[in-house]
């Protein structure tokens, strides 16, 4: 079965600084791939790319079937398609739980509103919230709020998920609650890029592991090349404990 | 003893009228077309940002007086003489107010962060859903109490009308005071008036931006 993501050859500068020099890997189908790698290696713009947050220099990417470095991309069906939550669970302030949940599936797939909130309290019991659907975000901990957005992904139905060091700016007792419920989905086969600072996670979730260093892929493999690193530059990195 | 006869304190009155009415012409135009100049201004289009951009800092470089006369003799000159004043003032005023809301505007729609702009993105909302259900939502917030500060600005702008021969407060105050030379009262009264029009706004305003700071520890 061909690749849920798949990257060639990708560069992308800003400015006249190149952030990723070459960048290749893919996801197979239900697999969840951990992207790994020092502050500054280009692990949030590589995944940005897939998103078509940022337009690539030159290389190909393609997600879902979406030719993303193609300027006839259809944005919305990409959209339709991927899901995405990053570090700063970007929640609407002005609406509650519920409504954060029900403004996509309202706006975008012209869901009624009681099937709107009939599945935000589907996705809700996933994450374990129901009881938060009146709570505005102000009134959630981190942890409950990372859960929230998380939610608010899949109430869209993705295929894929990507996650942006979701966890990285939790306490980190918030931060178990937040990685189970990854750990359900990946078990419940959805494909995920996840750009990760917890190894043991990535260890024990991840199908592959991408190590990234300097705008490259340095090495690649299942999770359990963490425990035997071939490269300088991994070694490095794990040893620094990070 | 009362300086004034009723029919006096009558045609200030009815100055006062005016003056409101001039406001709410120039709020309600100033709004209409200062939202689509802030809207330009944050326009993904480098060409409509330089003309919103252009717009308001003309405006904002011209005295009213000047927009007040230009449009004035403006129109005349191009055939419309005899429009009532109330046209020509409710005109320079709304371009007025329309330069000045746009960029109070911008600023509150661009202080909501971009990352909400993002998310909403990613989503699949449209640009159009993103800014009515996601950002304006958010900035109308900040927006209010600015807003109705600039309010209060207007309606004492409006003054400036009597200029074009409109008769508003002042204007009335002027025309009661050639007639009866009691400046003191009179314009004590027509000071009385603009302060029964501005003051509860301000207080309003002022309320709403401490609900503001409360509800955004
Ligand atoms: N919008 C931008 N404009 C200019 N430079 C940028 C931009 N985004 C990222 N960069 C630069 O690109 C490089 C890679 O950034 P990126 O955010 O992808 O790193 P990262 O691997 O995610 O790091 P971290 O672990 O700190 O999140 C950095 O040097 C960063 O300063
Ligand atoms: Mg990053």
């Amino acid at each position: 079965m061909s690749a849920v993501v798949s990257l060639r050859d990708v560069h992308k500068s800003f400015g006249a600084v190149e952030v990723l020099k070459g960048v290749t890997f893919d996801v197979g189908p239900g697999e969840v791939t951990a992207v790994i790698g020092a502050s500054g290696s280009g692990k949030s713009t590589a995944l940005r790319c897939v998103n078509a947050l940022e337009t690539i220099n030159s290389g190909e990417i393609t997600v879902c079937g979406h030719k993303i470095h193609d300027p006839a991309l259809d944005r919305r069906a990409l959209r339709r398609d991927v899901g995405i939550v990053f570090q700063s669970y970007n929640l609407f302030p002005h609406l509650t739980v519920e409504q954060n949940i029900m403004l996509a599936p309202r706006s975008v797939k012209k869901l009624s509103k009681s099937d709107a909130r009939a599945l935000a309290h589907e996705v809700l019991e996933k994450v374990g919230l129901a009881d938060k659907a009146e709570s505005y975000p102000e009134q959630l901990s981190g942890g409950q709020a990372q859960r929230v957005a998380i939610a608010r992904s899949l109430a869209m139905k993705p295929k894929l998920m990507l996650f942006d060091e979701v966890t990285s700016a939790l306490d980190p007792q918030l931060t178990g609650e937040v990685l189970r419920v990854m750990e359900d989905l990946a078990r419940g086969g959805m494909s995920m890029v996840l750009v990760t600072h917890e190894m043991a996670f990535a260890r024990r979730v991840a199908n592959k592991v991408v190590f990234m260093h300097k705008g490259k892929v340095q090495e690649e493999g299942p999770g359990a090349m963490l425990e035997n690193p071939q490269s300088q530059e991994l070694r490095a990195f794990l040893s620094n404990g990070l | 003893m009362m300086p004034l006869n009723l029919a006096q304190f009558e045609y200030l009155a009815h100055g006062a009228l005016w003056t409101v009415g001039l406001s709410l012409i120039a709020f309600v135009g100033g709004s209409v077309l200062g939202f689509i100049v802030a809207l330009g201004r944050i326009s993904t289009n480098r060409l409509i940002r330089l003309a919103a951009a252009t717009w308001i800092q003309i405006i904002q470089g011209t005295p009213l007086l000047v927009l007040l006369f230009l449009l004035y003799f403006g129109i005349a000159i191009l055939g419309f003489d005899k429009l009532p004043a109330i046209i020509s003032a409710g005109a320079a005023l709304t371009v007025y107010s329309s330069a000045f809301l746009a960029e109070i505007w911008r600023g509150c729609l661009q202080s909501v962060p971009k990352t909400q702009w993002e998310a909403a993105d990613c989503l699949g909302l449209n640009r159009f859903q993103r800014m009515f259900q996601v950002i304006l939502p958010q900035a109308l917030k900040i927006a209010t109490p600015p807003t109705v500060g600039f309010l209060v600005q207007i309606i004492k702008n409006t003054s400036l009308a009597s200029v074009i021969g409109f008769i508003e407060l002042a204007q009335a105050g002027k025309v009661v005071n050639n007639a009866i030379f009691e400046p003191l009262p009179i314009f004590l009264i027509v000071a009385c008036f603009y302060f029964a029009m501005c003051f509860p706004l301000s207080m309003w305003s002022r309320s709403l931006e401490r609900k503001l700071h409360v509800g955004s520890r």
